[in-house]
């Protein structure tokens, strides 16, 4: 086992420098350069911010710097954020962003495994019906329809929540953009966790459980769950990824100071390294929670086996 | 002797696989309303611009953020705020006015003599037209005149600069329609001939095309789009043709899988073993078969191509001002929840209602045409 995640973690090295070099000479391709916006800059200052940059060296040899520097964990300086380092940045941004994407996580994991169970158990009756319904009302209305209706309704109508804002992490402040980004995640892991609790279900091995006279309990949660709960887990792999790294449309229409807003900010700026280090995050985050999901795959199917 | 009356029985009369799946459609009541209200969305958002008595485009100063209401402004206590407003134009001074049925009077005052050419300014305001003077005293220094309520409907009000909703909200409509259409079409299209090449041909041809699928597939989708809004910049009918571009990698998937099974069918044998050509298997077995799919994922692309262009207008990155889309509108609506909810209820209904429609008439698409549900 832990030959084999050493073993995984060797082989992201190469994938992450793909994707480094992918995304690198990408967003260099791209016309423009990230002091073009600055108005007022006369050539001779650009020049002199260029040079101080190195963004004048031959396009290899800024690439060679600049895994040279990553290696070391230097994701270098901010173009247009100029008192701060990537790093920096990343460090007072990524654990807002990671805060709230977890606390959507759970919730969407543990309330949309629930609302499953329950529609699998009450197959073509009301409470399935009111699943589905939620379920596809959940994957059917956007993001940025979700939030502003959130604000208004708790925010200004009830005034029960504040309409944004971080507040130094006090819980309200967080309320919305969790349920927010939860909501979509709940209605897939529900609709998940139905089909394969109802295909759980019918099984032998339920079968031979129920004619044991085991209690409905004890049948759901000792026996289908484990048997329904792998898609749920591949389910969290990527989800995980792309929740804990920001979104941009909560973290714009929440005003939530997370790093959701630097990759596209970035990219339109041409702040080359900001862009760099948000590919290099999500990528990590992407690989570490799939490697994550295959261990708990062996952990909760004793059938995968990992030698 | 009596003469046997043969009665040929009626000839049966089968079913195909579009009048089969058609049937199947048509039993499923989810899908049949939302398909009907696709299609009275569609000829609303198509016809209803040239119904609005306002244009897009139009400003109404004098209407700015007003709440929707079906009826007529200005309303009585506005009336008195748009004179004001124009008597200051004028630079004069009012002496009196009253309401007279549809017009008001107004009597105003000046140190000057007052021009009947003034009246311009009466016309030019977005409440009143048809001024006219009715006397003028001997001095000049004072007139009274008379102009007509102009009677305006704001069915879905105005937005920040006065311009109306119904129309903004049906143009938008138009706009993220055509655009889910639009580049639906690219990205089906495409992925159909990328994938069923790929199928077809399989061997070393599928196995390179398909890394290249997922070469593509792992880079970020959003830095993908923002990549090609820097390279195209941000004119729309090209960026959304991106866009389909971008949304063909499913539909290659799909469309490969589906032709690598088809050609492996026994009828396919059957038809090779005939002496049937690559091109008769291509149109009449491939091609038939991968168009349930191909139709079904349609249906389900467009409202993510919709969903995309809303986003990518969310962000400022989409289609620009003052044309608009539901997307565009949203993201002002949400910027002023505070002063004006109907910015943002109006397009969110519209937005969702029709994403909706076609997530009901995408699945009772896939219940019809799926042949493994049969």
């Amino acid at each position: 086992m832990l030959l084999y995640v050493l073993r995984r973690l060797l082989t992201a090295i190469p994938t992450l420098f793909v994707i480094v070099t992918l995304a690198f000479f990408l967003i260099r391709v791209a016309p423009g350069g990230p002091f073009n916006q600055e108005r007022g800059l006369s050539p001779e200052i650009k020049a002199n911010l260029e040079a101080q940059f190195g963004l004048n060296d031959p396009l290899w040899v800024q690439y060679l710097r600049y895994l040279k520097n990553l290696s070391q964990g230097d994701f270098g300086p901010s173009y247009n954020l100029p008192d701060f380092t990537v790093g920096e940045l990343f460090a007072k941004g990524l654990p807002i962003s990671i805060q709230i994407g977890a606390s959507a996580l759970v919730l969407a994991l543990l309330l949309g495994t629930l609302l499953g169970i329950v529609a699998a158990l009450n197959q073509n009756r009301t409470g399935d019906y009111a699943v589905i319904a939620l379920a596809t009302a959940g994957s059917t209305i956007p993001t940025f329809v979700i939030a502003p209706i959130i604000q208004l309704v708790f925010g200004l109508t009830w005034k029960l929540l504040p309409i944004g804002g971080w507040g130094d992490g006090a819980l309200v402040n967080k309320i919305g953009p969790v349920l927010t980004l939860a909501l979509p995640q709940i209605a897939i892991v529900a609709r998940l966790m139905r089909g394969s609790m109802i295909e759980s279900l019918r099984s032998h091995h339920i079968r031979t459980a129920r004619a044991l006279g085991l209690s409905d309990w004890s049948i759901v949660v000792r026996h289908a769950l484990r048997g329904a709960i792998l898609p749920i887990v591949s389910f969290t792999g990527p989800a995980a990824a792309a929740l804990l790294t920001g979104s941009i449309i909560v973290e714009t229409i929440f005003a939530i100071p997370g790093v959701g807003r630097y990759f596209v900010d970035a990219a339109l700026n041409r702040d080359y390294t900001l862009v760099m280090g948000t590919v290099v995050v999500i990528a990590i985050f992407t690989i570490v929670f799939n490697l994550i999901v295959d261990i708990m795959y062996a952990v909760v199917d004793p059938r995968v086996r990992y030698d | 002797m009596t003469e046997a009356v043969v009665t040929a029985a009626p000839p049966v009369v089968g079913r195909s696989l579009w009048g089969d799946a058609w049937a199947r459609l048509k039993a499923n009541r989810a899908a049949m309303v939302s398909l009907c209200y696709l299609v009275v969305m569609a000829a609303v958002c198509i016809a209803g611009p040239w119904f609005v008595p306002h244009t897009y485009t139009t400003i109404y100063s004098d209407y700015v953020r007003i709440p929707p209401s079906f009826s007529a402004y200005p309303k009585a206590d506005m009336i008195q705020g748009a004179l004001d407003d124009v008597l200051k134009r004028m630079r004069v001074d009012v002496k009196e006015w009253k309401q007279d049925g549809e017009r008001v009077i107004v009597t105003v005052t000046s140190t000057r003599p007052v021009d009947e050419r003034y009246l311009r300014y009466v016309d030019r305001s977005d409440t009143f037209d048809g001024a006219r003077v009715e006397a003028t005293s001997p001095d000049g220094l004072q007139m009274t005149f008379s102009a007509g309520v102009k009677q305006q409907y704001f069915l879905f009000g105005t937005d920040n600069v006065g311009r109306d909703l119904l129309s903004r909200t049906l143009m938008a409509g138009r706009i993220s329609l055509a655009i889910g259409l639009l580049a639906g079409i690219v990205a089906v299209v495409i992925g159909v001939f990328y994938g069923s090449a790929a199928g077809f041909i399989g061997g070393k041809t599928d196995e390179v095309m398909m890394r290249i699928v997922d070469v593509l597939y792992s880079l970020p989708f959003i830095f993908f789009v923002i990549m090609l809004v820097v390279f195209f910049g941000r004119n729309f009918v090209l960026m959304f043709l991106a866009v389909g571009a971008v949304l063909w990698l499913d539909m290659a998937r799909i469309v490969r899988g589906q032709a690598l099974s088809i050609r492996r069918q026994e009828y396919v044998q059957a038809a090779e073993a005939l002496g049937v050509g690559p091109r008769g298997i291509l149109l009449r077995h491939v091609i038939p078969n991968l168009l349930g799919p191909v139709v079904i994922y349609m249906t389900l692309l467009v409202p993510h191509v919709i969903i995309l262009e809303s986003f990518l207008s969310f962000l400022g990155l989409g289609v620009q001002e003052p044309m608009t889309s539901w997307g565009v509108l949203i993201s002002t609506g949400a910027k002023n929840i505070g002063s004006a909810n109907w910015m943002l209820l109006f397009p969110a209904f519209f937005l969702v209602s029709t994403l909706f429609a076609l997530n009901f008439v995408g699945d009772g698409l896939r219940d019809a045409l799926d042949p493994k549900d049969r």
